[in-house]
């Protein structure tokens, strides 16, 4: 048989529920999940892994993953991940937040957790825009990006400009591993979910902190159609977000 | 500390936190607040002594959220500090309350609102027995009197806690925290650093099923059946839990109600009034939540009338009324506020005078 590249996986991971999830259409979130699911299957941790779901749209990630899930205030979530991952430092804990809860309500908690160097890894999906609550601004929302509290687009004069949270964590000592991914291209997907592995890789060989933050489509409040939003991402949101490792010290 | 029982001379807030450890406490999770310092201080070296951990965290808002998590992984978690500090705990109360997860929290009382200032006060009474927080819950509220007490509760708190699956709250104040008394120190509870509790989480192990702890219900009438079974939790914890102390108050005609530093200070009050042939008695709750009515309510079915003592401008008071509605009997207040503590002259004075009336 010659070779074809590589295979389409089918079906659905067992560690992804049958249940309808409540995304949007072309949402990052659905794609990121069903990373997770596979890693989870592929390397058999369903016994070892527990999950932190955020305030905000992923905020019903425990619905969805078959595995044992924690809740937490919003922002508060990496602290809560620490906790449990202190009280059994076994497991495989995983802190999953979106750009408001991480970057804005959260930075306290994100800081300090990196500058401790909790081994837990951290799942930063940022799409520029409170989804949950309808479509507001974030910390991460772009220069003259309309959303329904920038209605003639962020001002920098006035909201400020956006916050490059991996690049500020990137300076502290504690942080192993950051890397900024994107849900794109095949390729790029293929990219984010070896970056998670190699998180979840620091955490169990290295007892480290490290994040990987996802550049994440939300046509929804980006107002573009779906099949045009990994575009923008690339045209728009990498000239302030560009995708790479930004910092590595398990080389 | 010596791990067998043995009398110690220690202060309330340090007698709080072996108690606690004690009790199985593995994981304290703090930020800096007087007048309550000495009990994270004291966990800073004690906590890893016995294997456990110690953090202390940037915020309270983080500090209660580690003991959020290492409660949902099985370990004996908690957390302490004084009013300020409590009110920023709040948010992460009103999830452990929503996610039925026990915990310990200790509020060594100062005087407010706002900042206020370090000197001893009751006027969280509120905040402790209303839940504190966001939404429809109750904490068990314990309010010791002296630091052998304070001991006791602290080693008692967690079976509370995970018998009710509720958060519970110590209520002390700067008076009853920073004092010294001798202690007889309770022996090592043999409790492993973190339980396999049927809600616990651990990893999906052996093929069980996955556990969520959650305090989020998006479901139309979810939430409500959720409250639901809160509520008749609260009801039974309402018929079973209730303690209190008394003193001279199967004869007394005046019966005073007073917890914490004011009830030490009531009682002295009693006594003097008893040497002038006044009969006077004390009613001190232990459990502020729930509020113990039954000696009350025996007490007016007498004909008694009530002096509540407290260090706020009258808010255990209302709970006093609430327990006697329907019955005749009158209800008096002697309160000191903001960092202010009645004297045992003062208070006794209060009772000539009802005795005159």
């Amino acid at each position: 048989m010659p070779k074809t590249g590589p295979t389409l996986k089918i079906g659905r991971p067992k560690a992804l529920l049958p249940d309808r999830t409540h995304y949007c259409a072309g949402c990052g979130h659905g794609v990121v999940l069903r990373i997770l699911a596979e890693i989870i299957d592929e390397w058999g941790i369903r016994d070892r892994m527990v999950g932190m779901a955020p305030v905000g749209c992923a905020v019903l990630l425990y619905q969805y993953l078959d595995i044992d899930m924690c809740e937490a205030a919003h922002g508060r979530t990496p602290e809560v991940a620490a906790g449990i991952k202190r009280a059994r430092p076994d497991l495989l804990v995983f802190s999953y937040q979106g750009d408001g809860d991480l970057a804005g309500i959260g930075t306290n908690e994100i800081v300090h957790v990196a500058n401790r160097g909790e081994p837990i890894s951290v799942i930063f999906i940022n799409n520029a825009v409170y989804g949950m609550t309808g479509g507001q601004m974030a910390p991460t929302t772009m220069p003259g990006q309309k959303t329904t509290t920038t209605p003639k687009g962020r001002s920098i004069v006035n909201e400020g400009f956006p916050l490059r949270v991996s690049e500020m964590l990137a300076t502290l000592e504690e942080p192993v591993y950051i890397e900024r991914c994107v849900v794109g291209t095949p390729r790029d997907i293929r990219r984010t979910k070896n970056a998670i592995k190699k998180s979840l890789r620091v955490q169990r060989d290295l007892k480290g902190f490290s994040l990987i933050e996802i550049l994440s489509p939300c046509p929804t409040y980006w107002r573009v159609p779906p099949n045009k939003a990994v575009a923008y991402i690339e045209e728009y949101f990498e000239e302030v977000f560009p995708r790479g490792v930004i910092k590595d010290k398990t080389k | 500390m010596p791990q067998t029982e043995q009398k110690v001379l220690i202060t309330g807030n340090v007698a709080a936190a072996e108690g606690a450890v004690r009790a199985g406490c593995r994981f304290y999770f703090g930020y800096p607040i007087t007048p309550q310092n000495d009990l994270p201080e004291y966990m800073s070296a004690r906590v890893p002594e016995v294997g456990g951990v110690f953090i202390q965290a940037e915020s309270e808002l983080a500090a209660i959220s580690l003991v959020h998590g290492a409660a949902a992984a099985g370990g004996r978690a908690m957390t302490s500090s004084s009013s300020p500090g409590i009110s920023l705990k709040q948010e992460g109360i009103s999830y452990l309350a929503g996610s039925e997860l026990p915990a310990f929290i200790v509020n060594v009382q100062r005087g407010g609102p706002g900042l206020g200032d370090v000197r001893p006060a009751q006027g969280d009474y509120f905040q402790a027995t209303r839940g504190g927080g966001h939404g429809d819950y109750r904490l068990i509220v314990l309010a010791p009197h002296t630091v052998q007490e304070t001991c006791d509760l602290a080693y008692e708190a967690f079976d509370l806690a995970e018998a009710w699956r509720c958060p519970v709250l110590l209520l002390s104040d700067q008076q009853l925290g920073q004092m010294m008394e001798p202690v007889d120190l309770p022996p090592m509870k043999n409790i492993p650093d973190v339980q396999d509790h049927p809600w616990a989480l651990s990893g999906a192990r052996s093929g069980r099923e996955k556990r969520i702890v959650k305090s989020f219900y998006w479901r139309p009438g979810e939430l409500e059946a959720f409250n639901k079974r809160l509520r008749e939790k609260y009801l039974r914890m309402e018929k079973e839990l209730p303690r209190w102390q008394t003193d001279h108050a199967d004869d007394a005609d005046i019966i005073l109600v007073a917890y914490g530093t004011s009830a030490r200070i009531a009682r002295d009050a009693v006594r003097h009034a008893r040497q002038e042939g006044i009969r006077a008695g004390l009613v001190r709750p232990i459990t502020l939540w729930p509020f113990p009515a039954a000696p009350l309510l025996e007490a007016a079915k007498r004909g008694a009338r009530f002096l509540v003592v407290e260090m706020s401008w009258g808010q255990m008071v209302e709970d006093v009324k609430l327990a006697l509605y329907g019955t005749a009997a009158p209800v008096d207040l002697c309160w000191r506020s903001g960092g202010g503590v009645p004297t045992v002259h003062e208070v006794t004075e209060h009772v000539r005078a009802l005795a005159k009336e």
